[in-house]
């Protein structure tokens, strides 16, 4: 589960965060909710455990793999999804890599312009292959920040699929209808 | 043999970006092919051999600088240290794969600089590019190292000379001077230092 308790974040004299309280059970799903500014990514950030909070206590589950899909779909642009995820799945210790990234290329409709450059892709494909690269090591918690950007209705409906997975999940938008039904829990911030 | 592997997937990583992206070394080829003609008709007829080496090592420092200050550019502008610090591997492996890349940068553009230098000035030896080639280990384990701290901070692009140059003096005075195993030394010492010191370099406080 994730526990998080008076999660507070400064950047110099600025306050993103005050006094954050997060707890997500195991198969749990958390909506973040706020406008912009309101401390959504840093708080993912936190979570992700890709930045530290200024003060608070944090608990993940010690064996918790983590998938974090941010504003960038966290591609290199000027290598190719197969070379992108290839190089991923080599550093996430993927077994059977090939078979893995081929399925997850067709599963998200990247498998016929695998061999061609991110940096050509629409931002929606990106945003597909981002996906891809977060769900390669089959994390155990995924933290998405606004993870509809950019999808189209097909694209919408596969995330869909994959927000209905069991497993625990942090999601921040700032549109949250398309998952509120999912929603465990909320965090309104702001 | 995992952290082989990995060092090795990043270190092609980089090497293929610039490949498709063709921007670090055409623009290192050009400054230091810049720089040394520029020196070459700036220095006095008859000068010695060791100032027209100190020229060398100025240029080639200063071209290292550059190729450094692009080295963490699609990690920069693409967030991929998010990516990359998730991955269970281990963080240094990430430092010694850019610092491979660098190495190849650096000797890719000084295949070019010493064969121009040789025809420049008074003609090249073998201990001057032996001492090239060590120098490149140091330039590319310190360079890397503060190139990763430079990314996070807002000044980038002044921060990466002010912490760079000063630690590539010992470099040139090795250079200069020939002193082979002080450059070992020195690539010994700091190569160690900035593999164990990355971690906490690419991890946020």
């Amino acid at each position: 589960m994730i526990f998080a308790r008076r999660i507070s974040k400064r950047f110099g004299d600025r306050r993103v965060l005050r006094d954050v309280d997060v707890e997500v059970p195991d198969g749990g799903f958390l909506l973040v909710t706020g406008p912009n500014g309101s401390g959504k990514t840093t708080l993912l950030r936190i979570l992700a455990r890709l930045a530290a909070p200024t003060s608070g206590e944090l608990r993940l589950p010690e064996r918790a793999t983590i998938g974090y899909l941010g504003h960038d779909p966290l591609v290199y642009r000027e290598l190719t999804p197969l070379e992108n995820l290839t190089l991923f799945g080599r550093l996430y210790r993927i077994p059977e890599r090939a078979e893995h990234v081929g399925m997850l290329l067709e599963r998200f409709g990247l498998w016929e312009v695998r061999h061609e450059r991110v940096a050509t892709f629409s931002r929606g494909m990106q945003q597909r292959l981002g996906l891809c690269r977060v769900l390669l090591h089959d994390p155990s918690l995924l933290v998405l920040d606004e993870p509809y950007n950019a999808l189209d209705a097909q694209g919408g409906d596969l995330l869909d699929g994959i927000l209905s997975e069991r497993r625990t999940i942090v999601v921040a938008t700032h549109d949250p209808v398309r998952v509120e039904q999912r929603a465990t829990a909320r965090l309104a911030l702001g | 043999m995992n952290y082989a592997a990995d060092t090795a997937a990043l270190a092609r990583k980089d090497l293929l970006l610039e490949l498709r992206a063709k921007e670090t070394l055409p623009a290192m080829l050009l400054f230091v092919l810049a720089t040394l003609t520029i020196f070459h008709f700036a220095l006095p007829r008859g000068t010695g051999d060791v100032a027209a080496r100190g020229l060398l090592w100025s240029a080639l420092v200063f071209t290292a600088l550059l190729g450094l200050t692009r080295a963490f550019v699609p990690e920069r502008e693409q967030g991929m240290f998010d990516a990359l610090v998730l991955a269970p591997c281990d963080r240094s492996a990430i430092w010694l794969g850019k610092s491979i890349a660098v190495i190849g940068f650096l000797a890719a553009a000084q295949v070019v600089a010493l064969p121009a230098f040789a025809i420049f000035f008074n003609g090249l030896d073998g201990r001057t590019v032996a001492a090239v080639a060590l120098a490149d280990v140091g330039i590319a384990a310190v360079g890397t190292l503060f190139g990763a701290m430079a990314v996070a901070g807002r000044a980038r692009e002044l921060l990466l000379p002010l912490l760079f140059l000063p630690m590539a003096v010992p470099i040139v005075v090795g250079g200069v001077g020939e002193y082979l195993w002080f450059l070992a030394l020195y690539d010994a010492i700091f190569a160690v230092l900035s593999w164990a010191a990355f971690e906490y370099v690419v991890a946020e406080a």
